[in-house]
């Protein structure tokens, strides 16, 4: 099946992509893209790992199972997240 | 009313937003801007760079002010982040919270500044003179 994945911030600058179309196999869960993606992009790993996921613009945790046309984004820490900041 | 939320590359217009939301039956109005300071860590910063994954935001800001609606007595809310390169003083962000009292608007805005951070999938870039790095908490 195929699902989009887009790219943002430090990753998106690491993989030179704003996005694309991924196939997958039946089943798969966030966490088997993720292991995907780093064994393509090893620059991205360390963002990888401090990531959170959505998926269709909503919060998820890394099990659970995409399905056709999802969208899928990893989202590394946002910067601003200190309180004490701006 | 509907809130105001606004992700643009466009200079952010506080006059306007207070204007939106100025109410005759909200007696205090709270501003909260964020600038861009000239300094970050010890470096000396030049601009920042800011991305935002823009629909997930927009739904994220709407969960927020959901939040704070059902906390607080809102009259009337207006959120405006802005993406792309910004320079030193220009205003990241504006959030203006009408109230009918003060008390609860200066609540209510300090809670959806505070979330936003958190849970709005907006990156900033620091772009120094000694080099440049995606801030990651």
């Amino acid at each position: 099946m195929k699902i989009r994945i887009r790219y943002f911030a430090s990753i998106r600058e690491i993989t030179g992509l704003n996005e694309e179309i991924l196939t997958v196999h039946e089943g798969a869960t966030v966490a088997d893209v993720r292991t995907l993606l780093m064994k393509r992009f090893p620059g991205i790993k360390p963002a990888m790992e401090r990531s959170v996921c959505a998926v269709n613009r909503g919060y998820v945790a890394t099990e659970m199972t995409l399905h056709e046309d999802d969208e899928l984004v990893f989202i590394p820490p946002m910067g601003g997240g200190c309180i004490q900041e701006s | 009313m509907e809130s105001i939320i606004q992700l643009t590359r466009e200079t952010l217009d506080r006059n306007a937003l207070v204007e939106a939301v100025t109410h005759a039956s909200a007696g205090g109005i709270v501003i909260f801007e964020g600038v861009v300071r000239d300094n970050a860590r010890g470096k000396q910063v030049r601009y920042l760079e800011y991305d935002a994954y823009i629909e997930m935001a927009e739904e994220q800001i709407r969960v927020i002010l959901a939040e704070a609606k059902q906390r607080w007595d809102i009259e009337r809310v207006a959120v405006a982040h802005r993406f792309g390169r910004l320079e030193i003083g220009e205003a990241s962000v504006i959030i203006v919270v009408a109230t009918p009292h003060r008390a609860e608007a200066f609540e209510a805005c300090r809670y959806i500044i505070d979330t936003l951070k958190t849970t709005v999938p907006i990156w900033k870039k620091e772009v120094a003179t000694n080099g440049e790095e995606w801030v990651e908490g």
